[in-house]
């Protein structure tokens, strides 16, 4: 079971100890994510409009999962949200992709133990709760149900991902609390 | 000694002249309570107290008004809480 350590001589960080199967999960995970908001720029598009970062077609997702990641800024004006999104979504979705990147390209070597220090805490902290966000949602996680989902048959789907969901809210938690100096 | 009149302004007057807009983080169920105090340690600075303060007002109250400033300010602090994936939104302040 992964656990982690905080790094030697004090330095803000932790060493993550992963199982072979649990890397492997995290790869698959990082390779869903990418997927899921990596942006797809149309082959003609505008080079100057890429490089500046805008997107005129940027718009909420119909994807519960993808609208949580990428959310609407000023919730009582919708153009005021459009105008928002446009310039600032094609950053996030690159930062999402930036975290999931880093850390699969630190579990895909398989080495144990992963030194999560300086960038790399950033990267992980957000790729967890990405993935936790976008499980989270497609279970329909709420604050009341946790016990339901537990006691899911294992022949039920859900049952499966829940348990990577426990996962990987246990590595965070204990990734959050290393960092905090109380391990 | 004689006061000029730009010396007698409220502090509150100032204070909502500079800092008219707000940046709002909602309760969702999948976000932990260490990371949401980490994030507000982490990025706003804020001492671990008052980091807390915020986490628990959003966790009971549903929400906390966790900055304000100008739009471009608060239009920075929300896409940084995007970023670390809380579900933050910014209005003006009534």
């Amino acid at each position: 079971m992964a656990h982690l350590e905080p790094l030697p001589a004090g330095e803000p960080g932790a060493l993550l100890h992963l199982e072979e199967l649990e890397s492997a999960l995290v790869e698959s995970l990082t390779t869903q994510m990418i997927d899921l908001v990596g942006v797809d720029s149309p082959a003609d598009e505008d080079p100057l409009v890429a490089m500046v970062g805008i997107d005129p077609a940027a718009a909420p997702s119909e994807d519960p999962a993808l609208l949580r990641l990428l959310p609407d800024a000023y919730p009582d004006d919708d153009d005021a949200s459009s105008e928002f999104r446009r310039f600032t979504e094609r950053d996030l979705r690159s930062a999402k992709v930036r975290h999931a990147s880093r850390v699969r390209e630190s579990v895909a070597a398989r080495e144990t133990p992963i030194a999560i220090a300086g960038e790399d805490v950033t990267a992980w902290l957000g790729f967890l709760n990405d993935a936790r966000l976008v499980i989270g949602t497609r279970l329909g996680v709420t604050e009341e149900n946790h016990e339901e989902l537990a006691e899911l048959p294992d022949d039920d789907p859900r049952a499966a991902l829940f348990g990577v969901y426990g996962w990987l809210t246990y590595l965070q938690e204990t990734l959050v609390q290393t960092l905090m100096g109380h391990p | 000694m004689p006061v000029s009149p730009a010396e007698v302004i409220e502090p509150d007057v100032i204070e909502d002249v500079d800092r008219p807009w707000v940046t709002i983080v909602w309760n969702d169920p999948v976000n932990l309570m260490s990371y949401v105090t980490y994030v507000f340690m982490e990025y706003f600075k804020y001492d671990r107290a008052k980091a807390e303060l915020l986490m628990m007002d959003v966790h009971e109250k549903g929400r906390a008004m966790v900055s304000s400033g100008t739009r471009e300010e608060m239009e920075r602090d929300v896409t940084a809480m995007h970023g670390y994936g809380l579900w933050a939104t910014m209005q003006k302040d009534d």
